[in-house]
């Protein structure tokens, strides 16, 4: 556990990569070889079910300090992370006693799924005196999930590659998929050349960058496509052993949400990976993003939820056809596979995400102005040549997404981030007006940079007019320019609306609260683009 | 009856002997408890203090001001009010306030540590009926390893940075942490270096005899040889500017009690945080308030409302009360200073020398 309470230590700390990389290289020389996979498993979000909940450490480490629940929560309103503050409230045993290596912990963890509560509260308490502060912090990440401390899955990859010495493409796509951090080792998932060990692995995603100039840089029409960008979720449908499996973008194995792929099993052609985006779609046009997430998160899908948000696969690219790997053959080519292979396929929950003709840069332009009314979010420009890349890469694919929609608001409450950002009052509500009375309609987190939050933040600590817990209110005074992809109708909210993608996209200094937007304005957005 | 003291806008009052104690507006009579900005400023007529404040105090607002200095424990008497300072441990200088009248002592903190930190003294708690405390960590995430340890953590680091060939920059306010960090590690065998904003303190307090390292103050004509691998001191302020460009390759590490909580330490971003503070931290609060055997606690400034309503529930009548030491709980280590700003001399000999900011931490 120290070794990896170090790596934790230096990578959520430091701000360089290089430093971060050189501790990861060193790790993954040196550790425990049975706790190699689980990092790997832990840094790229493939997260140990959880046995033990928040409520029950919350109340553990209550009895353990004495102290409050209010007290608690003020602290956790400081440190803006669970894990942490637990770590910090419970005394200091001066040292650390306990030698495990970090896969005794995951599994003394795992079987902990049906023990008793007693038995559970035993065991975190012993962890507890066992570690010393940093171990703890460390040891109760492992249990509320979530190791966001600054490691992205590209780093980490890089840092694999550097260490075993292979291209970071291969072993991206070796440690995609479905493995279990406790029957694998690493050694083995890095010798997989990725023939038909696991049925299920995906192939790492190519995403694209956004285009920023104009596209006419790009050099000429007649060498790109284009097609819609749709807003959904990237999904790789692949048929392998006579099975289906859909995994999301995030690495997960989605297939069983999405009942209305179950024929494409027997549809499909053996040895077949289709990349293209699930989406929600009736008459021949996408619903917007909110109906998509009716079905997300459901185990059991309601026969209701199939009529009102049916999901079909709307196919980008073909990357795997007949058992082979396709992603170097030009995009042209695969396309052309791809027309084939739906056509034959011949099944209304397979579709084809139709190309966008254009023979100049002009009328590509004019298309891109059409792209709300055609429910997409924008245009992908493909290079006709181009490979399926692996990751983020730069030159053969673009997104060009259409402007947002943008609304001036003004910010009524503030409230401390968590991470980086607790202890600044960094998150914001929003509202518009409605005659005297102001409505808030949406929360945005981002957008502003170090230096305008600290302003903000300043700003708030002298402008408050109640507490509420972490929440304040302040005076409605700030501007700022609401940038936001999608609007949708919502009972959920006052406002009757729900934004998508919400973001701070300027401060208006410039204007006073008198000039802001109204609630009749977000209400024709809404009618205007309600999908 | 009028109490002891009274919560004013000018500051804490003794109506029995007229005078106020660390003012924020200028009155005749000020009592301060120590020579950081926010206690101590411009525009009194006269001032008390401890002997060891006093050319701090001459320092930052002026070697002409009217000013007074008292042993710990001496007494004087101001219209039957009797007042005498305290050990406060927070920085060299610092004190506590008592005030008697009568029969009743009003114990005003200032900002204090109870940790003896080899140079600002040993806290003492005050027996008194009335306890003014600060809390500016008054929450039970905040309690501080033993001094011992967070140099031994310093001194890994210094050693580990040179391995790699760097230097090593030790963010730290330029009056109280920086000489903290110099008196322990004087027997480093690595030269350390200093921003004006600490060379100017550091050559007062040398010539009144503390035993404190010779340093090396930062000019222009600094070889950038001699600063390879070595050891600098600036202050919080000097974080981001072209002036830390001289030092590369350096590690930034932050002495600051802020630096307990990771978010704090990553929203810097330092390479390195210690959480050395020179205020109580939340287990020292508590003893201190304890030990003075108060009936009624005021809190002042940090997370004075948590705090006090801690002691409430455990049996203390406390309140918690809005002064011009820190705004309620958010005394943020990057704040204030401004007043330090105006009269902290800061020349870097003409460089882009960024003014001593950041007074409570």
């Amino acid at each position: 556990m120290q070794q990896f309470t170090q790596l934790v230590k230096i990578v959520s700390n430091s701000t360089k990569t290089n430093e971060k990389l050189e501790a990861l290289r060193h790790y993954f020389t040196h550790a425990d070889a049975r706790d190699k996979p689980w990092v790997l498993a832990l840094f790229s979000g493939r997260r140990p079910k959880r046995t033990v909940n928040s409520t029950q450490l919350k109340q553990w480490c209550l009895q353990t300090v004495d102290i409050p629940e209010w007290l608690f929560e003020e602290c956790y309103h400081s440190v803006g992370d669970l894990a942490e503050t637990i770590a910090l409230l419970l005394p200091d045993n001066g040292q650390q006693l306990s030698t495990h290596p970090l896969h005794y912990w995951l599994d003394e963890l795992a079987k902990l799924e049906k023990a008793p509560e007693a038995e559970k509260q035993q065991f975190i308490l012993q962890a507890w005196q066992e570690l010393d502060t940093n171990e703890r912090f460390v040891f109760n990440k492992l249990i509320t999930g979530g190791f966001r401390i600054g490691v992205s899955q590209q780093m980490m990859v890089n840092a694999l590659a550097q260490t075993y010495q292979i291209p970071p493409a291969t072993l991206s796509h070796m440690i995609s998929g479905n493995w279990d951090p406790r029957q694998t080792s690493l050694e083995a998932l890095l010798q997989d050349t990725g023939s038909g060990a696991d049925a299920s692995k995906p192939y790492p995603f190519y995403l694209a960058y956004p285009l920023e100039e104009d596209p006419s840089v790009l050099g000429q029409p007649e060498d790109w496509i284009a097609e819609w960008k749709w807003d959904g979720i990237r999904g790789q449908m692949i048929k392998r052993s006579g099975q289906l499996f859909v995994w999301s973008r995030g690495e997960d194995l989605i297939t069983e949400k999405f009942p209305e792929y179950t024929p494409l099993q027997n549809a499909l052609p053996e040895g077949t990976v289709i990349d293209g985006e699930i989406l929600t779609y009736a008459d021949n046009f996408p619903l917007p993003f909110q109906t998509l997430q009716t079905r997300i998160g459901r185990k059991n899908v309601t026969n209701k939820q199939l009529q009102e948000a049916p999901v079909v696969f709307l196919s980008y690219d073909l990357l795997e056809w007949e058992g082979r790997d396709i992603r170097d053959t030009p995009l042209q080519e695969r396309r052309v596979l791809l027309e084939q292979l739906v056509a034959q396929v011949n099944h209304p929950a397979l579709r084809l995400s139709p190309m966008v003709t254009f023979d100049t840069w002009q009328r590509l332009i004019e298309f891109r102005q059409q792209a709300r009314d055609m429910g997409s979010e924008g245009l992908m420009l493909k290079k006709r040549s181009s490979p399926y890349q692996v990751g983020r890469k730069r030159g053969d694919w673009w997104k060009w997404k259409i402007d947002p929609f943008t609304i001036d608001a003004v910010m009524i409450y503030a409230q401390k981030g968590h991470g980086r950002r607790a202890d600044l009052y960094s998150d914001y509500t929003f509202a518009v007006k409605d005659g005297d009375k102001l409505i808030p309609f949406t929360k945005a987190y981002s957008g502003l940079t170090d230096k305008e939050m600290n302003e903000v933040d300043h700003w708030v600590k002298r402008h408050s007019l109640e507490k509420f817990g972490p929440v304040r209110t302040v005076q409605p005074e700030l501007v700022f320019e609401i940038a936001f992809e999608g609007i949708a109708a919502s009972n959920r909210h006052k406002s009757g609306v729900a934004l998508r993608f919400p973001r701070i996209h300027r401060w208006r200094k410039d204007k006073t609260p008198e000039e802001i937007n109204t609630l009749a304005d977000l209400q024709q957005l809404l009618q205007q683009y309600k999908g | 009856m009028t109490p002891v003291l009274q919560f004013t806008d000018k500051g804490i009052y003794c109506p029995g002997g007229d005078f106020y104690i660390d003012p924020w507006q200028p009155v005749p009579r000020a009592v301060i408890t120590h020579a950081h900005s926010d206690h101590a400023r411009l525009g009194n007529q006269h001032y008390l203090c401890h002997l060891e404040s006093v050319p701090l105090l001459q320092l930052r607002l002026g070697a002409d001001i009217s000013v007074q200095g008292i042993a710990y424990g001496e007494t004087l008497r101001y219209n039957g009010v009797s007042i005498s300072l305290h050990p406060a441990g927070h920085i060299i200088g610092s004190a506590q306030v008592r005030v008697q009248q009568g029969n009743e002592v009003w114990v005003v903190s200032g900002d204090y540590k109870v940790e003896n930190d080899g140079l600002s003294g040993q806290f003492e708690p005050v027996p008194c009926q009335v306890f003014i405390t600060e809390s500016t960590f008054g929450l039970p995430i905040y309690n501080w390893q033993p001094q011992a340890m967070i140099f031994s953590d310093i001194r890994k680091w210094i050693y580990e940075n040179q391995q790699a060939g760097k230097s090593s920059v030790l963010l730290a306010y330029s009056l109280g942490k920086a000489q903290r960090l110099l008196f322990n590690l004087k027997d480093l065998d690595t030269p350390i270096f200093a921003h004006g904003a600490i060379d100017v303190p550091h050559q007062v307090l040398l010539a009144q005899g503390y035993d404190l390292p010779a340093i090396q103050r930062i000019t222009p004509d600094t070889p950038k040889a001699d600063l390879k691998k070595s050891v600098i001191i600036a202050p919080p302020s000097a974080a981001g500017t072209p002036w830390m460009r001289r030092f590369n390759p350096y590690a930034l590490g932050i002495c600051s009690g802020w630096m307990q909580v990771r978010g704090s330490m990553r929203r810097r971003n330092a390479d390195a945080g210690f959480a050395l503070s020179d205020h109580a931290d939340w287990s020292g609060l508590l003893q201190s308030v304890k030990a003075t055997g108060a009936e009624k606690v005021f809190t002042t400034h940090g997370f004075s409302s948590a705090f006090a309503r801690y002691l409430q529930e455990n049996g203390i009548e406390a309140e918690a009360i809005k002064t011009a030491f820190g705004n309620e709980d958010e005394e943020a280590p990057q704040e204030a200073g401004t007043a330090t700003a105006a009269v902290d001399p800061t020349p870097d000999n003409g460089t882009a020398a960024a003014p001593a900011a950041g007074e409570s931490e």
